[in-house]
């Protein structure tokens, strides 16, 4: 039928499809790109070329259109400037005695610091990689030794877990039972995965910036 | 033929009748002159040195009675004041605002700002009944003091407006309040405001405030200044607002023109 | 809708939907192969135009209702939270203030447009009572739209129209009091108007579906208001005809809306709306949105409370019965002049009325705001019911073909 246009056309009238009466214009236009070839007589045989660039240039004006007014719909609802604003916090480590646990709030979650004591080092470097679930190193968690900083969130469902419970004297969650131990690994239990270590870094020996 | 001519006779009277109207009114309450500003129209920006100075004078002068309930960190905004992130880090840091959750004793406290946390309101007044009671009147918030003060444009200003993009009314409207202390024997006298008498005494004085780039401390720059920068404060999306509307309206012009030639196309052949 | 369906699914998938619900159809039937009146001018696309606006307010109101808290101490804020924090907050803010102001725009050209042409006629009746529910719950949803912000003109606008229930006799203040959940407009009647502007809008759209039905059912009016005789001669295939028509036009009211969201975005506004609600201290300039000022206008003209609530009733419930009012059995203004010089004066009475309801009370003011009232009402009431019987029409054409195609055309095709 209409081979000159440049997409696929209609093989019967039926085949056009129904309008969208939408602000997405660029569909609209796309679809009446596509619908034209059934009603045109005369001007079809005109100048088929032109027409068709006339209507592939609109389509394509439309469709950069529809697409930079649907952008800004989608974006609201990332996180606000405000939120943004509070992604980062910075806490002061001189108060928190060694063998302390502080929960400090953190993009609206909770996160542990841990002034660690010698012997929860010591058992944490000790843990072979082999009994763990989700192995990692505690070189790998800590940026210094004495200081565990994790997200208190625990990775099965999202709870909570209590601090200084448990029998690798780290973390237990009473939910569902997941325990950690002082490096804030899952030893046993549910949960998949060690709690979540985010991004940290120490503006001073006694203050750190996390986010 | 005869329906239009009555109907426009009609329209013309009417517009005499309202013109006469206005002007009489004019004489005893003046309404602000228009002043230039760097971001008025289609491609207005703020100057940036201007909005710096101007949050100088609101800072030395104005904060003493005036709440300002912007965030520190939107000082950084690079369409606005265009401060550092350090600047702004500093500053915020000299404000004690107070915390939102009591401490672990129960108490409410103070702590020293950071960029997060929104202007606190001035030390004296700390909500809107302490400072009627001093002062007589609550000073207003002044975060959208430019968007909230008006004064009557009247016909048919009012509709070359559309087409002017005269959108700095409230602009017009704290300099010309600024600069309107004319009766220098009493300071709560001023030519623009609507029946004189206002209750904010004359803020601003030459030399009152010491800029640092070589602008002369005048009370016409200050006025100016701090109500661009107050401008700023109100609406600091219009920046990117004006930016954006410029493509926009090119681009659905140009939709226009081609949705329009493809109407004709269409209906070439109905005709 | 009615027998004009030439639709034949072709692919599997849609032999298989359209026998099970055959919703394209309907599609196909209602918006592409749908016969229109080949003549109609551009005041027809202003159904179109409405339409994307109805959806340009509920996308946007429903993103904006996703950061808008409706309590007394947080509402005002939270819009200010919307305008500088939330990503492209404004322009969503400004897109809805705006797009409701276009709304009623398109809204009067249209309404203006079907009195005009009388398409308010038979058998267009009910097709005219719905486009008039339609306006009620328009003004409804803007009413109570324009009160969430919690500005001082919010709270005027909330406690000003809210009050005219007490005029009521007996019942009135009780009604008042249920209106408002208290004594006065306060948190109560913050939280029920944001609850019943969200729900609104979406019996708007019913009502519309219901409008658009009607229309289907007995074809669009034209502008020579002469019924459809031969379906192949007077009327074309609304797409790809009337469908590009519209979205050429939905372009240009973009480009007028456009400049209004990004360059002017508080000229329709109210100043006073930026300072927050004070229940103690009113506005000494109460003005509500420029789209309800002929109504405003009439309310304050009428010396007497009750008397002029019911006029302000009377200029919306008088419209309603249009089609009963016009005894006229012309259709179009085109071809009755006499009915075109009232019809001017109406739309003059209406504009001064919208005028007058922006200024402030005064002797004058009050005066000529109570002779375009009294037009207003003449026109509906005296000129409409008078002038079909009297007035002398001009001769209407037989047919729309003959009316739009050229003298030989019109055998040829």
């Amino acid at each position: 039928m209409r081979t000159s246009m440049a997409v696929a056309p209609p093989t019967a009238k039926w085949d056009a499809r129904p309008r969208q009466r939408s602000r997405l214009l660029g569909k609209a236009a796309r679809s009446t790109r596509e619908r034209t070839g059934v009603h045109l007589s005369h001007a079809e045989t005109i100048q088929p070329s032109r027409r068709d660039f006339l209507f592939l240039a609109t389509g394509a004006v439309a469709a950069v259109g529809a697409a930079s007014v649907v952008w800004p719909l989608i974006d609201q609802m990332n996180p606000d400037a405000g939120t943004l604003a509070l992604s980062s916090i910075e806490v002061d480590l001189s108060p928190i005695a060694e063998g302390q646990i502080v929960t400090v709030k953190w993009r609206g979650g909770p996160v542990f610091v841990r002034h660690r004591t010698k012997k929860e080092i010591e058992t944490a470097e000790a843990t072979p990689l082999s009994e763990l679930k989700d192995p990692q190193t505690d070189q790998e968690r800590v940026q210094k030794p004495e200081w565990l900083i994790v997200v208190g969130v625990c990775t099965h469902l999202g709870c909570v877990p209590l601090g200084h419970e448990g029998q690798y004297e780290g973390w237990k969650c009473p939910c569902h039972g997941s325990v950690y131990d002082t490096s804030g690994r899952i030893r046993q239990g549910p949960a998949p995965l060690n709690l979540a270590v985010p991004e940290y870094k120490f503006l001073t020996p006694t203050r750190v910036k996390i986010g | 033929m005869m329906t239009r001519l009555k109907t426009s006779l009609l329209a013309f009277a009417l517009l005499v009748a309202g013109a006469g109207f206005a002007a009489a009114q004019e004489a005893d309450q003046p309404k602000p002159p228009r002043q230039e500003w760097s971001f008025h129209g289609v491609f207005g920006r703020f100057d940036q040195a201007q909005l710096q100075r101007g949050f100088q004078v609101y800072r030395e002068v104005c904060s003493n009675c005036h709440r300002l309930s912007i965030a520190f960190r939107t000082l950084e905004d690079p369409d606005g004041p265009g401060y550092s992130e350090a600047q702004v880090k500093t500053l915020a840091a000299s404000y004690q605002v107070t915390n939102d959750e009591p401490n672990d004793q129960g108490k409410i406290f103070q702590r020293p700002g950071t960029p997060a946390d929104v202007f606190p309101p001035p030390e004296a007044f700390p909500n809107d009944q302490a400072a009627a009671a001093a002062l007589g009147k609550a000073p207003p918030d002044m975060w959208l003091l430019a968007k909230s003060r008006k004064y009557e444009r009247g016909f048919p200003w009012f509709i070359f407006d559309i087409f002017t993009d005269y959108q700095e009314i409230g602009s017009d409207y704290i300099y010309a309040i600024l600069t309107g202390y004319t009766h220098k024997d009493d300071p709560q006298w001023n030519l623009y405001y609507p029946g004189h008498k206002i209750a904010m005494p004359a803020p601003l004085q030459d030399g009152a405030v010491k800029y640092t780039d070589g602008t002369p401390g005048t009370v016409q720059n200050y006025a100016k200044d701090v109500a661009a920068f107050l401008s700023w404060a109100a609406e600091p999306t219009m920046v990117e607002r004006k930016k954006i509307g410029f493509r926009a309206i090119v681009f659905l012009i140009v939709l226009s023109v081609l949705m329009y030639l493809v109407k004709r196309r269409i209906w070439a052949d109905a005709h | 809708m009615d027998g004009h369906s030439t639709y034949v699914p072709k692919s599997g998938f849609a032999r298989w939907l359209e026998s099970r619900l055959p919703i394209l159809g309907l599609a196909h039937s209602s918006f592409v192969s749908y016969p229109t009146p080949r003549n109609l001018n551009y005041f027809w696309t202003f159904g179109a135009i409405l339409s994307v606006m109805l959806a340009v307010q509920i996308i946007t109101g429903v993103i904006l209702a996703m950061h808008y808290v409706p309590d007394s101490k947080l509402a005002f804020d939270s819009i200010e939270h919307i305008m500088r924090d939330v990503n492209y907050g404004w322009l969503i803010r400004y897109l809805h203030t705006n797009g409701a102001s276009f709304f009623f725009l398109a809204v009067y050209l249209h309404i203006f447009r079907g009195i005009y042409y009388g398409s308010y006629k038979a058998p267009r009746e009910v097709l005219w009572i719905l486009g008039m529910i339609i306006y009620v719950l328009m003004m409804a949803t803007a009413f109570m739209g324009y009160v969430l912000p919690w500005g001082q003109m919010s709270f005027a606008g909330a406690t000003v129209i809210t009050n005219l229930f007490t005029a009521i006799p007996l019942v009135g203040t009780g009604i008042a009091h249920w209106l408002w959940g208290g004594y006065a407009v306060g948190d109560p009647t913050l939280n029920r108007f944001f609850a019943l502007h969200y729900l609104l809008p979406f019996m708007i759209v019913g009502v519309v579906v219901l409008h658009v039905w009607a229309l289907h059912v007995v074809g669009q009016n034209n502008p020579d208001g002469v019924d459809v005789k031969d379906v192949k001669r007077d009327t074309v295939p609304f797409t790809p005809y009337a469908t590009v028509k519209d979205m050429f036009v939905v372009c240009v009211f973009f480009v007028i809306y456009a400049w209004f969201v990004f360059f002017i975005p508080n000229y329709l506004l109210d100043a006073d709306n930026y300072n927050p609600a004070n229940p103690l201290v009113t506005p000494a300039h109460i003005v509500p949105e420029w789209y309800l000022l002929p109504f405003y206008a009439i309310l304050r003209a009428i010396p007497n409370k009750l008397i002029g609530v019911l006029a302000l009733a009377a200029a919306i419930g008088l419209l309603v019965l249009l089609p009963w009012l016009d005894t006229s059995p012309v259709r179009s203004g085109k071809y009755r002049p006499m009915f075109r010089f009232f019809f001017w004066l109406f739309v003059i009475c209406c504009v001064g009325l919208g005028y007058l309801g922006s200024q402030e009370v005064s002797a004058s003011a009050t005066l000529v705001a109570r002779i375009l009232t009294l037009g207003y009402f003449g026109f509906l009431l005296v000129v409409l019911p008078v002038l079909g019987l009297v007035e002398k029409t001009r001769p209407v054409p037989t047919s729309i073909a003959d009316a739009v195609l050229p003298k030989g055309a019109a055998a040829a095709e």
